[in-house]
């Protein structure tokens, strides 16, 4: 779950994390406001607060000199989508702004702590070169990341912060900083079960100082229920509405760019059928897990999530049933077909536990459900039907 | 004799009591798995499915000789489930539970690590369908009437996927020593490799058909394992051709954030190294039946079947 960077300033600020002072609003008169509290003569940065990075290069962040350049920017900005290489091509609605004052920079470096896979512990990737994305860095100038890994018994010690400091050039002065604030990322990580923290960039301001100039969090969804703090920063607006219906109704669901909606049970077999689709010659217009033990009213909101999909012109459903039950899948089947009106093609695939009952519905339905017996000839089956849809268009 | 679980394994289900756990203990009694006893914190002295229920694993296993344990677990209280069936001398312990947070898995690999290799317990997931030696027993939540008995080995992180790929062998006559679902968490507790080793230090399997997916290093690791040590033959599957970079696809574990990480990248690793790769995942079963009659021959595929 990702977090806007004015609450991962926030919540860094509370384990020791240096910061620039700022202020987050929601309209122009609110983002002078901010402006002339913050004081001082300026210059002031607005930035526009959207779950995506690459927000400076897409024309949402930008220096002011005036609160009446504050508020005149605040008002080309708010209620727009930011399109940046993150985003699709809709991009996300920007709601919200966080008015900050500008900081002297004299070094940008690069800060994040990540879940390494390989060593399966939360590693350190730093760089005296901040300001780039990390991709961009690991390609450019790898011999620049300094890594280091932390071994949870223990918790990241003092050695390894100094360490990865002298690495990146710092002096000792700076590296004593460094090391407090390395810590507090680490702990910020740790007690909120995070799944990323980067500061990009870490700022050494001309007067010496070490302060988080950009922050960016994301967090385990399977801690969640562990911090009711963390959830509570969820914000919809920045989340595509079906893939927030969906989950609210215990399906994972991922939109893709083609016509052939997918229901399926489980994660692997979800991929494999996006993967038949378009070996097959289709293209997928979603992933779509069921889950396990799935009722026939489950069934019925996959329906839905997957047609609220305009670009869908024809439904797969396939499904290997283990703790699932075919026979229910089946009922679901039918019971979207008279609840939710369904006027596409749709292919069911069957197979596993109480296959023989769930044929048996489908086959007594009188519905025009096209059965099929296998992942191939259910993938075949329904890119035929998608370009039958095409040329009758 | 198959790897990790036997007709002898003794097996005790952790969380037993409840309606899921109940539900598949069940299922695995009446296909002949040896489930001696349950574990609830609380309900000890009691019985379940006539199966004595303990407070703790370590009753347990002294009461009952278990070697095994199955984890029907919620989330928060997984963790802590692991370590004690570790503590408790358990050799294997298989955690179906989805939902685990990744840092307490992060603190269970670490624990595992306190105990010397000979002592250490093998724990396969969490979020995993399970584990089946066909005709012998099972632990999980699989069907497992799909699995026919034979000498390929199976590893998958995919519940779903694997049990497609089982029947597609059945079809064909293929029949399976072990089926090993390592689950689809970014954290699990036995990797490709590990049981990879297993499948090659076991004289009842002939040729292993893995079953990859999107997402982490494992698969890397799994082909410097058969380039460097396997001497069996190997096929794969790798899931999420069609999967955008940077989405997670329903698994925890299944989103590209890594140079590598790509199916198409995994499936030209696992091609170098001299895996036979199936094209799609309805090939899965014909691939096996290839590389059984190329690599073992033909008579020794019609052994394989039987």
């Amino acid at each position: 779950m990702d977090i806007h960077e004015h609450q991962a300033k926030d919540i860094l600020k509370g384990f020791g994390v240096p910061v620039p002072r700022g202020i987050v609003v929601y309209s122009p008169e609110q983002a002078a406001y901010a402006a002339r509290e913050l004081g001082g003569k300026g210059p002031w940065v607005v930035k526009a607060q959207v779950h995506s990075g690459g927000r400076g290069e897409a024309g949402g962040v930008k220096l002011c000199k005036s609160d009446a350049e504050v508020a005149e920017y605040a008002k080309s900005l708010l209620g727009t989508q930011l399109v940046t290489k993150q985003t699709d091509a809709n991009g996300k609605g920007v709601f919200r702004l966080y008015v900050e004052e500008a900081s002297d920079i004299a070094q940008e470096l690069y800060l994040g702590f990540v879940l390494d896979r390989k060593t399966e512990r939360i590693m350190i990737v730093a760089s005296g070169h901040g300001g780039m994305e990390i991709e961009e860095l690991a390609e450019t100038d790898p011999d620049s990341l300094v890594r280091s890994v932390i071994d949870p018994a223990v918790g990241l010690r003092e050695y390894q912060a100094r360490d990865i400091g002298f690495r990146l050039g710092l002096d000792g002065r700076q590296v004593a900083q460094f090391v407090t604030f390395l810590q507090a990322c680490y702990r910020a990580y740790r007690d909120l079960d995070a799944m990323m923290v980067e500061i990009n960039p870490l700022v050494i301001t001309k007067e010496g100082s070490l302060i988080a100039l950009d922050a960016k969090m994301s967090f385990d969804t399977n801690a969640l229920y562990r911090r009711p703090q963390v959830e509570a920063l969820r914000d919809p607006s920045q989340e595509d509405p079906r893939e927030a219906f969906a989950a609210d109704h215990g399906l994972a669901y991922v939109g893709l760019d083609g016509d052939i909606g997918c229901i399926i049970n489980g994660a692997g077999l979800a991929m494999a059928s996006m993967d038949m689709i378009q070996l097959a010659g289709g293209q997928p217009a979603n992933f779509l897990d069921i889950g396990g033990g799935a009722s026939p009213e489950r069934v019925c909101q996959a329906f839905r999530t997957v047609l609220s999909d305009k670009n869908v012109s024809v439904i797969l459903v396939n499904i290997f049933a283990g703790i699932n039950r075919c026979d229910w899948i089946a009922k679901g089947v039918i019971q979207a077909y008279k609840e939710v009106g369904i006027t596409l093609p749709v292919v069911v695939r069957l197979s596993g536990t109480n296959v023989e009952e769930g044929r048996k519905i489908i086959r007594e339905s009188g519905l025009p459900i096209i059965s099929a017996d296998t992942l191939a000839e259910a993938a075949d089956k329904a890119v035929a039907a998608a370009s039958q849809k095409i040329a009758a268009e | 004799m198959a790897i990790l679980i036997t007709s002898e394994t003794k097996v005790v289900v952790q969380g037993l009591s409840g309606r899921i756990g109940q539900f598949h203990a069940q299922e695995m009694i009446e296909y002949g798995t040896k489930v001696v006893a349950g574990v609830t914190p609380g309900k000890g002295g009691g019985t379940v499915l006539n199966r004595p229920v303990f407070n703790t694993v370590r009753e347990a296993v002294e009461e009952t000789g278990a070697t095994a344990s199955l984890l029907f677990v919620p989330p928060p209280f997984a963790a802590d489930a692991m370590m004690e069936a570790a503590e408790a001398g358990i050799r294997t312990a298989v955690c179906v539970t989805d939902g685990i947070p990744a840092q307490d898995m992060m603190r269970v690999k670490r624990f595992l690590r306190r105990y010397p290799r000979e002592k250490k317990m093998q724990l396969i997931g969490p979020n995993c369908a399970g584990i089946i030696s066909p005709g012998q027993g099972f632990m999980g939540i699989m069907p497992p009437h799909i699995y026919k008995p034979g000498r390929v080995g199976i590893i998958g992180r995919s519940g779903t996927l694997g049990y497609e790929a089982a029947s597609q062998m059945q079809a064909l006559g293929i029949g399976i020593s072990s089926s090993i679902g390592i689950g689809g968490d970014p954290i699990n507790g036995s990797s490709f490799r590990d049981i990879l080793e297993l499948f090659e230090n076991d004289p009842e399997t002939d040729a292993v058909l893995m079953i990859g997916e999107i997402g982490g290093p494992q698969e890397a690791e799994a082909a410097a394992y058969v380039r460097d040590h396997m001497t069996k033959p190997v096929a794969a599957y790798i899931a999420g051709l069609a999967a955008p970079k940077g989405r997670k696809m329903g698994h925890a574990g299944a989103i590209i954030s890594a140079f590598g990480e790509s199916a198409q990248e995994k499936v030209d690793l696992l091609s170098s190294v001299g895996i036979t790769v199936a094209p799609n995942p309805s090939a899965m079963g014909d691939t096996v039946a290839r590389m059984l009659a190329e690599k073992l021959g033909q008579a020794e595929t019609e052994k394989v079947g039987a």
